[in-house]
């Protein structure tokens, strides 16, 4: 059971124009997997991730999410979307409603949870965040930290099997990045599958199944996070961590 | 002398002076602030050579219109009376108004029924009035605007419940300005949503409809926009269906309005950041949800000061009209001057109707103003 794949990336091809963003990538991702993905900017991972819940077409080779392969099927994107949950570098949230509001609008809209129901799920959520007394307010009078809880929340209000994580922490001031972080590992401790696009290689070590380091739109390393930080088998990637680790 | 660039504090003296009056003018009437605004007026209005120059040319120059002007339109107007007592007296003739009211608000709609487009209109203005208040924000307003709707068309009409059929080219004035403008904004606006959404549609015949409709009527003025829709339109209608003249007139408008609202709209669009996209298409929300239920909400906010100067300009625009041969309030006004016996004082007509049209728009205008305020509070902390 613990190694049903459950997602498969197989000979991905992408390009931006005439950019070529994803080379033939390969992964497979079990049920349960915490994946933490690294490499320099512009290598292509939060194209990677982004393809995952098709905000981005790959043009060609397979992705297949929970049985089910993304295509240009319409009813293929949805299945896939809902049990795919993103949080963003810059959060998203919706500025003109409520946080409850925002945990509540796609459980409604998407899956017509009945409201008093899910309102109820979105609060026993936020409790989970910490931030139960913020339900009324609007994001914009909330700190960075705390709209990305929020953030969380709202994907988990989806009750979704995989969480996408693209940078979550890199547009955080330096003491917020802790309380995110926190949430992010005791997530990670509830056994739902994740794949999280991060600098920060002390969550990594501490979180992570596998290690994925992608370079020019390759992945260039798969790996338990033991193997990846002690004995790197690429020299691309001994060059990345010597040069994330030395800050 | 310094050599500051001498422009934007000349213009913020020549700004103060003109748009805010009450703030230099009227705290010198009050003792206690009188020296504080002194004080404000040296330091902004006397500072440099240059601008005590131009305040004082200012003054002279409202000094000689002002009094003038209040002359002429209070002390030595005539409010009541005969064109011959208008012309002894030097001063405005507010007796044309008083004597013509009838015909500048109802137009040629039959005398003694005018209390029926007067109904209507107030029924329709206080109506108006309470869907700007944002409680009354519920389903129930759209049961009261049929309602209303119903009443207006009884009244106005007749025919029922013993009152006189009046077909409607006879209706003329306010009731024209007002309905014809109001509708068609109305039809207009999410037909300009649907067309600003067209837009940006990735469907390349959707687009494409959509940019050639927007363009052409942007590129058509509004008389030939309402001559087509009055003359040509008939031409293309199969035998024996005939559209109503005010109809026509309304769907011209309409249109026209349309295009220029969807420009407004599709600049809210694409000040919506991507991101709201993204979180919309992840939460799996379809594509109406998504803009029914994210982006719109924001767009539309971002947008109401250009939204409301489309509603602004198609209020006046309304008095076109005329070409297709329809009685809004302005033609009912120029109607009133034809009048040989009051002919001289057409001028004060016009002042009346541009009153009229001014305090519709100016209301619409402030009425925008507090609405960007309420719906954006949530953007502040
Ligand atoms: N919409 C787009 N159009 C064109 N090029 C794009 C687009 N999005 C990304 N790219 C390019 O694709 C490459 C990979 O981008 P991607 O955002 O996946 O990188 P990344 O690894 O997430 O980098 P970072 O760490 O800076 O977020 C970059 O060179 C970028 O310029
Ligand atoms: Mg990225």
């Amino acid at each position: 059971m613990s190694a049903t794949p459950v997602i498969e990336l197989h000979k991905v091809e992408k390009w931006y124009g005439h950019y070529h963003a994803l080379r033939d990538v390969n992964l497979t991702i079990n049920r349960g997997e915490k994946v933490v993905v690294c490499g320099p900017s512009g290598s292509g991972k939060s194209t990677m991730i982004r393809c995952i819940n098709r905000l981005e077409a790959h043009q060609a080779g397979r992705i297949i999410v929970n049985g089910a392969e993304l295509t240009d099927d319409v009813k293929a994107v949805e299945a896939v979307r809902r049990q795919v949950g993103m949080v963003f570098q810059n959060f998203n949230l919706f500025p003109h409603l409520t946080i409850l509001q925002n945990l509540t609008l796609a459980p409604i809209w998407v899956k017509g949870a009945p409201k008093a129901e899910i309102e109820e799920v979105a609060m026993m959520h936020l409790r989970r965040v910490r931030i139960p007394e913020q339900a009324h307010k609007y994001p914009g009078q909330l700190s960075g930290g705390q709209q990305q809880r929020v953030a969380i929340a709202r994907a988990l209000c989806m009750r979704p099997d995989i969480l996408l994580f693209d940078e979550p922490t890199s547009a955080l001031d330096p003491e917020m990045v802790k309380e995110v972080l926190d949430v992010m590992s005791e997530l990670a401790d509830e056994g739902i599958t994740m794949i999280c696009v991060t600098h920060e290689m002390g969550f990594a070590r501490q979180v992570a199944d596998t290690m994925v380091f992608m370079a020019e739109g390759s992945v260039i390393e798969v790996g338990p996070p033991s193997q990846f930080f002690e004995n790197p088998q690429s020299e691309r990637t001994r060059q990345f961590l010597g040069q994330i680790l030395q800050h | 002398m310094s050599k500051q660039p001498p422009s934007p504090q000349l213009f913020a003296s020549a700004a103060a002076f003109e748009e805010e009056p009450s703030q230099a003018a009227i705290p010198a009437a009050f003792g206690r602030n009188s020296w504080k605004s002194l004080g404000w007026a040296k330091k902004n209005l006397f500072n440099t050579r240059l601008n005590t120059v131009l305040t004082l040319a200012c003054l002279y120059f409202l000094w000689r219109t002002i009094p003038p002007m209040v002359e002429w339109a209070l002390v030595n107007a005539t409010w009541l009376g005969t064109p011959d007592e208008c012309r002894a007296a030097t001063g405005a003739c507010w007796a044309i108004i008083v004597e013509k009211h009838r015909l500048i608000f109802f137009g040629t709609y039959p005398y003694e029924q005018q209390w029926r487009p007067f109904a209507a209109c107030l029924l329709f203005v206080a109506m108006l009035a309470a869907s700007g208040y944002r409680p009354f924000w519920r389903p129930w307003l759209a049961a009261a605007w049929v309602a209303t709707l119903t009443a207006m068309g009884v009244l106005m009409w007749g025919g029922v419940f013993g009152l006189t059929l009046v077909e409607n080219d006879k209706w003329g004035g306010l009731p024209i300005t007002l309905m014809l403008s109001v509708f068609s904004i109305v039809l207009a606006f999410p037909l300009a949503i649907l067309l600003a959404l067209g837009r940006q549609s990735d469907l390349p015949a959707v687009k494409a409809l959509c940019v050639g409709f927007i363009e052409l009527m942007r590129g058509v003025p509004l008389v030939s926009v309402l001559f087509m829709a009055s003359v040509m339109f008939p031409l293309f209608m199969p035998d024996g269906v005939v559209v109503d003249k005010l109809l026509r007139a309304l769907a011209g408008l309409t249109l026209f309005t349309a295009a220029y609202l969807a420009e407004a709209v599709r600049g809210g669009l694409q000040a919506v950041p991507k991101g709201q996209y993204e979180a919309a298409d992840a939460l799996c929300l379809t594509y109406w949800q998504k803009m029914g239920l994210i982006i719109l909400p924001q767009a539309l906010r971002m947008v109401i000061p250009p939204i409301v100067n489309q509603f602004i300009s198609c209020f006046k625009d309304t008095s076109l009209v005329t070409i297709v041969g329809l009685y809004d309030l302005l033609t009912a006004a120029t109607v009133a001057t034809t009048d040989p016996e009051w002919r001289p004082f057409f001028g004060e007509v016009y002042v009346f109707a541009g009153l009229l049209f001014w305090g519709f728009c100016y209301s619409m205008s402030r009425y925008s103003q507090w609405l960007e305020v309420a719906l954006n509070r949530h953007n502040r902390r």
